[in-house]
C-alpha cells in the first residue's frame, strides 16, 4: 500500500440513513408532489355495494360538470384496455378476470366503476357526486365458511365460491401419525384480515406525449420494472416507450408490489388526452381499494409423543381472498404452507390451503405475506401442546428444534433451510427476560390477584425472494457500478426502496469494495430509463439478492480496473491486489494506481489494454439459487387487567437472526417496524366487514395503527448465522418483526390467564373479548 | 378528503361573528378545526361559508374571576393541559385535557368547539358535568348562561341555538376537602373514550358531602350519573361504597353499541371506570 490512509469501514457500521434529511425536511418527492404543466386530475365513482348487478349508468350530467375533461366509462375502458393482471396462477385454479372499470356486476365495496378527470380534483370529486349509476342488490357472501358451503356465489358463472385447493406434504403420513400420537391438539386459529395502510396511499401519474409516442408513468410502486412490463400490455403502448418512474414512495408493505385499475385508467386517460393525468388516492378508498392482507382460518391437528416430541402436524387453511385475485394473492397462502415447518423436525406433516371467493376487497402480499400465519398457526400449537402436556413452553420447543448441526435442513415441504442456531437465539432471549425470575414474579404476583404471562415465538421465514422457479415473473435481480471520469461512483439497482434504505446501505458496500468515501457513491433506483433492469423490492429480497447483484459488479470493477492496472504499470494483472481504491502491486505496495487514475485511463482510452474496452462500468444479473431462512426468538410479557379485559404491554425481546449485517441501525429500524405491525395484528388491528359486506373498520378512526405511545420500548438482539446462499452471507430483515411477534404476544395474554382456566383467544385481543373468554373459562357470563 | 367548495371568513369581532351566522343559515363556525374539517373532507359536512373564530377577540385567556375560573371559548386544549393556574385550582380539567388525541390535536383543538360539536366520546363534556361548569352563549339576542348539566342535549346537539357562540366556561373552584379524577378508556384507533368516567368528591369530616359522577362515551350524550351521586352522599368513600355507587352509575341509560364495545361491554366499563375514578377522587380528597 501506499501511504494513503486506509478509507474507514463501512460495511457493517451503524450509518444513519442518507436518505433521511431530505424525506424529514420535506425536500422528498412524491407523486403527488409532481406537478407537470396542464396535469389533469382523477378521480374514480366506485361501488358502495359489496354485491349488486349495475343497471344503469348516467354520467351526462358529470360530463357537463365544471372543469370536467372527460368521463371513463366501463364499457369504454373494457374496449380500450387489457384486465387487470394476475400473475400467480396455481394448478385448477378460478382467474375470473375484470377490466380497470365494472360496468356489469360490482363484486366488492370500493370496485371501481367510473371515472372522472378533470382540471382539478375538487372538480372531479364534485363531478363524480353527479354520476347516477343504478344498481340491483344482490346478496353477498362475507363469511368464507360460509361461502364454501352453498352461501351466494361472488362469481354466479363458475359456479363456486372454491378458488382452488393445494396440498402440500403427505396427507397420509401426517394423518397415521396423528392418528397413533399421544397427545393430539386440535384448534381452530383465526389470523385475521389486516389492512396495510402505508403512510403515503397509493399514487399515480400518468403522461403521454404524442411527439415519441412515450408514456411515463410516476407511481407509488415497489415494481417499477414489472409495471412497465404489465402497464405496457394493459395500456397498450409498446414496452419500449414506456418509462415508470417509483419516486419517493411512502411505503407499501406488500400493497403497492401491484398493478391497480387506476394505474392502467390514468394511463389511458393521459393517452386519449396527450396531458399528464394524476390519481391520488384518499385514505378512506386505500381502505376499501388496495389490497388486504391474511385472512386465513387454519384448523391444526398436531400430535406429539407424551414426553413432548412432535409426531405429526395436519392442517388444513381456508384463506378468504375476497372478489377477484390480483397480482399474486394465489400465491399469498401458498407461502404459508411452504413454511407450515417452523423451526422443528416434524417426521409427518401436511396441509391443504382453501383459497375462496367472498364479497370483499381483494387480499395480497402484506408484510410477512403468508408466513406470519404459518407461524402463528405452529407457534399457538405448540403452546397449546405445552399446556396439554404440563410442560414448559420454553422446553417443549428446545426439544424439537432442528439442531444448528442439522443444517443445510430438509424440510417436509420440499424446502432447504440454509443455515440457523435455533437455539442460540432462543438462550438469548430467555436472558434478557430473565425467565426463571420472571416465572417467580409471576407466580408471586398472582397471589394478589395479578395476572402476568410471557409468551414465546421461535420463528424461522423464508427471504430472499427468490429463485426464479418460484416467482411468476423471475426472482433474479439486476445491479449496474459506474465509475465516472472522476472516480465517482454511481450505484444503479433494480430493487426498489421506498423505505428499506438501500440508499445507505447500497452505498456502503460500493464504497467499501471501491475504497471511496461514502459522499462519492449515489444509489439511483426506480427509474426504468436509467435502471436498466430490475423485478423490485419486496419478500426481503433486496440486500440478498440485489446487494449480490451489486457486488457481482463490483467485483467486474475490480477485474477491469486491474487490467487498466497492470497494463499501465506494465506487470501482470494477476500480480496485483485490489483494495481501497487502490490497486497495487502484490510484492511491491508501494507501486500503486488510484480508482480516479484508473477512470481516466478506462475513458480516454488512448492506450488500451489487450481485448479491454474503454469505459469502467458493468451490469450483473443474480440468479440466487436457493432463498435464506432468517430465523429468531420474540417475547412477550404482559399484565392483564381482568376488570376490563385490556391488555398491558410490558416488555418486547425481539432476538433475530438475519446473517451478516450491513448497517445494524437499519436492521433496528426494519425489525422495530415489523414488531410494531405484528403486535397491532395480535392487539389492534382487525378488518371488520358486516353482514352486507361494508367494512366498519374503514378508517383511522376505527382501525387502530398503534402510535408509539401504545408499544413498549423494543429491547432487541442479534444473533449472526451468515447464509451460504449469497456471497454476503446476509438472509434480509423487511418482514421478520412482523413475522414472529405476533403469536408471542397471544401466547403471554394466554399464559396470563391460564389460572382462570383460558385455553385461547382469537385475535385481534379486543378488551372485550379477553373479558368474555375470562367469563366464559370461568364458567359465567359478566 | 376532498371537501366541496366553500367560503371562508375570520371577522374581527363577536358580534360580526353572529351577525354572519345570522345572514348565512348553513355557515359554521371553525375554532381549532378537528371536529370540522375531517366532516367536511369526508362531504359529511358541506357548509356554504366557514366563519373562523381565530381573530375575534376576547375568546381567550383563563382567568380566575369571583371564585371561578374563566376559560374562554378559544382556549386549546394545550393552553388548559399546561396551566399553572388549573392545576393548582381545578386539577380535573388538565387532567382531562391531557387525554384528549395527541399532541397536534391539543394544540389545536379547543373546549368551546369541542363542548358545542359535543361528540358523545369527548372527554371534556365529562369533565364540565363532574366540576358543575356554566356555559356562555352569546348571540343577536345577547348572552346567557347555560349550567352544563343542561347543555348537552342529544347526539352532536346541545342547547345552543342557531347563531349562538359558545364565548366561554366558567368553572367554580372546588373548596378544600374536594378530590377529583378522570378514568379514560380510550378507543386504540380514535383515542377518543370508549367510557371515560370524571368523578369529583367533596368530602367534609371523613363523610361525602357531594359527588358528582360523569360519564361519556357510553351514551349518546355525556351525563350525570344521579344514582351513584346519591348512593355516595353521607358515606365515608369507603370500597363498598364506591363499588355500589358505580354499579349504578349506567342506570336508566341505553348504552351505544358499535365496533369498539357492546352495549353489554360498556356497561360493564362504566362500573369499572367509574370505581377507579372514584377511588382516586376520594384519595386526592384526602
Amino acid at each position: 500500500m501506499t501511504t494513503q490512509e486506509r478509507p474507514p469501514k463501512l460495511i457493517g457500521e451503524p450509518i444513519k440513513r442518507r436518505e433521511d434529511p431530505r424525506l424529514i425536511t420535506g425536500q422528498g418527492s412524491y407523486v403527488d408532489d409532481l406537478q407537470p404543466l396542464g396535469t389533469l386530475h382523477m378521480v374514480i365513482v366506485r361501488s358502495p355495494y359489496a354485491h349488486a348487478r349495475v343497471t344503469g349508468i348516467d354520467v351526462s350530467a358529470a360530463r357537463n360538470a365544471p372543469g370536467v375533461v372527460a368521463v371513463l366509462t366501463p364499457e369504454d375502458v373494457q374496449q380500450s384496455t387489457e384486465p387487470v393482471p394476475v400473475a400467480a396462477q396455481l394448478e385448477g385454479m378460478h382467474m375470473p378476470l375484470r377490466h380497470a372499470l365494472t360496468g356489469e356486476e360490482v363484486k366488492f365495496v370500493g370496485e371501481p366503476v367510473v371515472a372522472i378527470v378533470a382540471d382539478d380534483r375538487y372538480l372531479a370529486a364534485d363531478a363524480a357526486e353527479l354520476v347516477e349509476v343504478e344498481y340491483e342488490e344482490l346478496p353477498a357472501v362475507i363469511d368464507p365458511e360460509q361461502a364454501l358451503e352453498g352461501g351466494p356465489l361472488v362469481h354466479g358463472d363458475l359456479g363456486t365460491n372454491l378458488c382452488v385447493v393445494s396440498p402440500i406434504g403427505d396427507a397420509e403420513a401426517a394423518a397415521r401419525a396423528i392418528e397413533g400420537a399421544e397427545v393430539v391438539i386440535k384448534q381452530r386459529l383465526m389470523n385475521q384480515r389486516l389492512i396495510p395502510n402505508p403512510i403515503e396511499p397509493r399514487a399515480v401519474l400518468a403522461h403521454y406525449e404524442p411527439g415519441p409516442g412515450t408514456l411515463t408513468v410516476w407511481s407509488s410502486t415497489q415494481i417499477p420494472h414489472l409495471l412497465k412490463t404489465l402497464l405496457s400490455a394493459c395500456a397498450r403502448v409498446p414496452e419500449q416507450l414506456v418509462r415508470v418512474v417509483a419516486p419517493d414512495v411512502g411505503g407499501g408493505f406488500g400493497c403497492k408490489l401491484n398493478v391497480y385499475p387506476e394505474e392502467i385508467l390514468a394511463a389511458l386517460a393521459s393517452r386519449r388526452l396527450e396531458r399528464p393525468v394524476k390519481f391520488v388516492e384518499t385514505r378512506q378508498e386505500n381502505y376499501v381499494a388496495t389490497i388486504h392482507g391474511r385472512d386465513l382460518i387454519g384448523h391444526l391437528e398436531l400430535g406429539a409423543k407424551r414426553d413432548g416430541t412432535l409426531v405429526g402436524y395436519r392442517i388444513k387453511v381456508i384463506a378468504d381472498i375476497g372478489a377477484y385475485q390480483h397480482l399474486l394473492t394465489a400465491a399469498i397462502p401458498t407461502l404459508t404452507a411452504l413454511m407450515l415447518q417452523g423451526v422443528y423436525k416434524i417426521p409427518a406433516l401436511s396441509g391443504e390451503i382453501v383459497e375462496v371467493f367472498t364479497n370483499k376487497t381483494p387480499t395480497d402480499a402484506y408484510r410477512g405475506a403468508g408466513r406470519p400465519e404459518a407461524t402463528y398457526y405452529l407457534e399457538r400449537g405448540m403452546d397449546l401442546l405445552a399446556v396439554e402436556l404440563g410442560a414448559d413452553p420454553v422446553e417443549l420447543r428446545r426439544k424439537n428444534f432442528i439442531g444448528a448441526g442439522e443444517f443445510p435442513f430438509d424440510t417436509q415441504t420440499g424446502l432447504v433451510y440454509d443455515s440457523g442456531d435455533y437455539e442460540a437465539a432462543l438462550d438469548k432471549a430467555l436472558a434478557i427476560v430473565g425467565y426463571d425470575d420472571f416465572r417467580n414474579e409471576q407466580a408471586r404476583l398472582r397471589e394478589e390477584g395479578r395476572y402476568l404471562g410471557v409468551g414465546f415465538s421461535t420463528y424461522v421465514e423464508i427471504c430472499g425472494v427468490g429463485p426464479s422457479s418460484a416467482l411468476p415473473a423471475g426472482g433474479w435481480e439486476a445491479g449496474t457500478v459506474r465509475v465516472e471520469r472522476t472516480g465517482k461512483v454511481t450505484v444503479l439497482t433494480g430493487v426498489s426502496p421506498h423505505g428499506q434504505g438501500e440508499e445507505t446501505s447500497f452505498a456502503q458496500i460500493a464504497a467499501e469494495r471501491l475504497g471511496v468515501g461514502i459522499e462519492d457513491v449515489t444509489v439511483i433506483h426506480g427509474d426504468t430509463a436509467q435502471v436498466s433492469a430490475g423485478i423490485g423490492t419486496f419478500g426481503s429480497r433486496s440486500l440478498a439478492v440485489g446487494g449480490t447483484a451489486l457486488v457481482m459488479s463490483l467485483d467486474k470493477i475490480a477485474a477491469k480496473a486491474k487490467r487498466f492496472a497492470a497494463h499501465a504499470m506494465e506487470v501482470q494483472a494477476d500480480d496485483l491486489e485490489f483494495e481501497a481504491g487502490q490497486v497495487f502491486v502484490k510484492d511491491a505496495p508501494e507501486k500503486a494506481i488510484s480508482l480516479p487514475e484508473i477512470a481516466t485511463l478506462a475513458y480516454n482510452a488512448v492506450d488500451l489494454p489487450p481485448d479491454t474496452e474503454p469505459g469502467l462500468e458493468a451490469t450483473s444479473y443474480y440468479e440466487p439459487g436457493n432463498f435464506t431462512f432468517p430465523f429468531g426468538t420474540h417475547v412477550a410479557v404482559v399484565e392483564v387487567d381482568t376488570d376490563s379485559g385490556s391488555i398491558d404491554l410490558q416488555r418486547f425481546i425481539s432476538v433475530d437472526d438475519c446473517g451478516n449485517i450491513i448497517n445494524p441501525l437499519i436492521v433496528e429500524g426494519q425489525i422495530h417496524g415489523g414488531l410494531a405491525q405484528g403486535i397491532a395484528q395480535a392487539l389492534y388491528e382487525e378488518a371488520v366487514y358486516d353482514a352486507n359486506g361494508q367494512l366498519l373498520s374503514g378508517s383511522l378512526m376505527d382501525y387502530a395503527v398503534p402510535r408509539a405511545d401504545q408499544l413498549p420500548s423494543f429491547e432487541l438482539a442479534t444473533t449472526v448465522t451468515p447464509t451460504g446462499v449469497n456471497p454476503l452471507g446476509a438472509k434480509g430483515v423487511g418482514e421478520a418483526g412482523t413475522i414472529g411477534s405476533t403469536p408471542a404476544i397471544v401466547n403471554a395474554v394466554v399464559d396470563a390467564l391460564s389460572p382462570l382456566g383460558v385455553q385461547h383467544i382469537e385475535m385481534m385481543l379486543r378488551p372485550e373479548r379477553v373479558l368474555d373468554a375470562i367469563q366464559a373459562a370461568k364458567g359465567g357470563v359478566r | 378528503m376532498i371537501p366541496a367548495a366553500f367560503e371562508y371568513t375570520a371577522p374581527d369581532s363577536i358580534d360580526e361573528a353572529i351577525a354572519l351566522l345570522e345572514r348565512n343559515d348553513d355557515a359554521k363556525l371553525l375554532a381549532g378545526g378537528h371536529s370540522l374539517l375531517p366532516l367536511m373532507k369526508l362531504r359529511l359536512a358541506a357548509p356554504s361559508l366557514l366563519v373562523d373564530l381565530r381573530r375575534v377577540s376576547g375568546l381567550d385567556g383563563i382567568q380566575e374571576e369571583n371564585g371561578a375560573i374563566r376559560i374562554g371559548g378559544m382556549v386549546t386544549h394545550a393552553a388548559i393541559e399546561r396551566s399553572d393556574l388549573l392545576a393548582r385550582r381545578v386539577p380535573l380539567l388538565p387532567a382531562v385535557a391531557a387525554t384528549i388525541g395527541d399532541v397536534q390535536v391539543r394544540n389545536r383543538g379547543t373546549i368551546g368547539g369541542s363542548l358545542a360539536h359535543a361528540d358523545p366520546a369527548a372527554d371534556l363534556p365529562a369533565a364540565i358535568l363532574a366540576l358543575d361548569a356554566q356555559l356562555v352563549a352569546r348571540g343577536a339576542a345577547g348572552e346567557r348562561v347555560v349550567p352544563a348539566a343542561d347543555f348537552f342535549v342529544d347526539l352532536l346537539t346541545t342547547a345552543l341555538n342557531p347563531g349562538e357562540v359558545l364565548t366561554e366556561v366558567r368553572v367554580p373552584v372546588p373548596g378544600t376537602g374536594s378530590g377529583s379524577a378522570y378514568a379514560k378508556f380510550p378507543n386504540p384507533a380514535s383515542h377518543y373514550a370508549i367510557v371515560g368516567v370524571a368523578a369529583r368528591v367533596d368530602m367534609q369530616d371523613g363523610r361525602v358531602q357531594e359527588a358528582r359522577v360523569a360519564v361519556t362515551g357510553a351514551t349518546a350524550t355525556a351525563y350525570l350519573s344521579a344514582a351513584a351521586a346519591a348512593r355516595l352522599q353521607g358515606s365515608s368513600g369507603d370500597a363498598a361504597a364506591i363499588a355500589e355507587a358505580a354499579g349504578l352509575a349506567s342506570e336508566g341509560r341505553e348504552m351505544l353499541e358499535d365496533l369498539s364495545a357492546s352495549a353489554a361491554y360498556r356497561t360493564h366499563l362504566v362500573a369499572v371506570q367509574a370505581r377507579r375514578a372514584l377511588t382516586e377522587a376520594v384519595a386526592a380528597a384526602g
